[in-house]
């Protein structure tokens, strides 16, 4: 049980400090935030409404107000999810817009992640198990080198091979353009095939990290005493490796997982600014190229939060697959 | 360097550099030479340093590689790979394999600056965290937890568009200043080892002050952490410097093998099948940040028998 409010403690104390590091980072700027804001939008030549200046403001202070009382309207500001209105986005707040692009991201992120955690430990495992063979350095060396890829590099070859030259799958967009977005097979599988080529990406650039990590820890663990012990007993070596070793190495392999996901959240943002996708990371790059900071910040918090929340999970379930963990 | 092996490190030190006589050669020249003939003997790592040592000879003399000026746009813009131009031509009629010459002192510059800015940071931190227990301990690894689970890229993004100085500079500081956490984690718990550790004891015993048993006991201890740190680290800034270049963030007119990347998107080259602007800039950024890997496996082989080759 100590475990658990542990981790709660601390989740929660990070939660806060993600939050309010939020609120500093803007202020911390050189300058006046507010001021430099409407500065650069006038001489970007965008008209800066009212509207446009109350949204900066909420997000980046009011201008005469104490620095204490910004901080406690903004932490009320963000429990209530209010964010303001954003302004490249004609009449959207800022909680519609990222609504409408977290389902994309989510559905893309959440099942690479999935993939290439089973496809990268099960290839961890027969490479740590068969080390020093030709599977082995073929699968190291494979994802050694698919480890340095700049992200958006694989995904902008793909695209050039599969999408323009063979017509295999569609250049850019998360759907048809002419769909629109509901629940219904057809919808689905249009959405799938869309997603194919900025999902391989994404699961072979984050492939690398489970691989090696998985091969590391197999490579460890049958270092120990029970792998020796079980060897003498005359157990098969497949038997030892896949029922003793790979599932003790299994669970060093799950504590990597918030770095994982950091580095697919990281690729996702240029994978779909590359493919065109309608999720949170295009819609990210699209605020910081039309300097929207409310709509830029409240991505950056949410991104933060829903990673600090996965995180947060894995531990608890951490805690319940390995019971030394807790004590 | 094993790590047990490097305890004795403090007092041979010293030792050695009496025996040389002269003050000719100073200790920690000697002691790096020793590492890059420890790396060299490993083979990933010999294959990494090489790539490296390619790099930096391109990066040293690129006025004399370069045939062609890389800003000046005196060719037929979209031109395909021919005898004059290598790599083709830019949109702006610039010779890419020029550019490919100069950018690589950006791209060794960045990585190199931000993997040492982030493992000094990485240093400081782990060794305060490591030397001072309780409430010191406890904020620092806090923060380092912290800088651990926030979404890297995204905050580089973040940062980068408020800055917006637009240089090769602040690129190499927004990515110095969070990618150290990684690094402070691993110093922090090697520190906090070697601090129990009994020739520290006895340092301490023998009346040395906290700053030299630093500096002199602890920190040779931690060489071969920091060197891996520094690589993982360079690694990381050369794939994130390119990424934000290629996304707008940087300056598009420095030239580097991220603003090529950048231009090539902007002016659809690979919907004119100049699909060699990207291959080429994408190809030396994972070449570079592979023989950073490579050369970190030499080191963690090293200092882990149990991964050693056989």
């Amino acid at each position: 049980m100590r475990y658990f409010t542990r981790k709660v403690t601390l989740f929660l104390g990070t939660l806060w400090a993600a939050v309010t590091l939020n609120f500093a980072i803007p202020r911390l700027m050189p300058g006046s935030p507010v001021q430099l804001t409407l500065a650069r939008l006038a001489a970007s030549g965008q008209v800066v409404t009212d509207a446009t200046r109350r949204a900066i403001e909420i997000q980046l202070g009011l201008p005469h107000t104490s620095i204490l009382s910004q901080y406690f309207q903004y932490l009320i500001n963000t429990a209530e999810l209010h964010f303001g209105m954003t302004y490249s986005l004609q009449d959207e707040s800022v909680k519609q817009a990222i609504a409408a692009a977290a389902p994309w991201t989510l559905v893309l992120v959440g099942t690479t992640t999935v993939i290439a955690f089973i496809v990268g430990t099960l290839l961890g495992v027969v490479a740590g198990w068969r080390r020093q063979s030709r599977m082995d350095s073929m699968v190291t060396v494979s994802s050694t080198f698919f480890s340095a890829f700049p992200p958006f590099w694989f995904g902008l070859l793909l695209l050039y091979f599969l999408g323009f030259q063979y017509h295999l799958f569609p250049l850019t967009g998360g759907y048809s353009p002419g769909a629109t977005p509901h629940l219904s097979l057809s919808f689905i599988a249009d959405a799938s095939y869309h997603s194919v080529l900025p999902a391989t990406t994404l699961v072979i650039t984050s492939l690398a990290g489970w691989v090696l990590g998985m091969r590391n820890n197999m490579i460890n663990t049958l270092g120990e005493d029970y792998v020796v012990f079980a060897e003498a007993n005359g157990l098969k070596s497949r038997t030892i490796a896949l029922l003793y070793v790979a599932r003790n190495a299994l669970l060093p392999n799950v504590t990597s997982f918030g770095l994982v996901l950091g580095a697919v959240i990281g690729g996702s943002v240029l994978v779909e600014s590359i493919f065109g996708y309608p999720g949170v990371g295009s819609l990210l790059l699209q605020a910081v190229n039309n300097r929207d900071y409310p709509l830029m910040q409240a991505i950056f918090l949410m991104i933060t939060v829903s990673m600090l929340v996965t995180i947060f999970l894995v531990d608890l379930l951490y805690g319940v697959l390995d019971p030394r963990v807790r004590q | 360097m094993s790590i047990d092996n490097a305890e004795h490190a403090p007092a041979s030190l010293p030792g050695t550099r009496r025996q040389s006589g002269a003050p000719a050669i100073p200790g920690s020249l000697i002691f790096f030479g020793r590492s890059v003939a420890t790396l060299w003997g490993n083979k990933k790592a010999r294959f990494g340093m090489a790539i490296l040592a390619f790099f930096l000879v391109v990066a040293i003399f690129a006025p004399l590689l370069s045939p062609h000026s890389p800003t000046a746009s005196n060719f037929p813009p979209y031109r395909n790979p021919d005898a004059r131009n290598w790599f083709g031509t830019t949109g702006n009629g610039q010779d890419v394999f020029s550019q490919m010459v100069y950018g690589t002192r950006v791209s060794m510059l960045v990585g190199f600056g931000s993997g040492l800015l982030a493992t000094v940071i990485a240093l400081a931190i782990g060794l305060v965290a490591g030397f001072r227990p309780g409430i010191v301990d406890d904020v620092l690894s806090f923060t380092t937890n912290l800088a651990l689970v926030l979404p890297g890229l995204p905050l580089m993004i973040v940062l980068a568009a408020y800055l917006r100085s637009n240089s090769v500079w602040m690129i190499l500081l927004v990515i110095g200043f969070t990618g150290w956490a990684t690094g402070a984690r691993v110093m922090r718990s090697q520190a906090t080892t070697l601090r129990t550790r009994d020739f520290v004891l006895a340092a301490t015993l023998s009346g040395e002050k906290l700053f030299r048993i630093v500096f002199r006991e602890i920190l040779p201890n931690m060489v071969s952490l920091a060197a891996a740190s520094f690589f993982g680290a360079a690694t990381a800034a050369v794939i994130a410097a390119a990424s934000l270049e290629f996304l707008g963030l940087g300056n598009p007119n420095t030239v580097s093998w991220g603003s090529i990347l950048y231009w090539a998107e902007n002016d659809n080259a690979l919907l004119t099948g100049q699909w060699i602007l990207v291959f080429i800039p994408g190809l030396a950024i994972a070449l570079l940040a592979l023989s950073f890997i490579l050369i970190n496996f030499g080191i963690d082989a090293l200092s882990n028998p149990r991964l050693r080759e056989r």
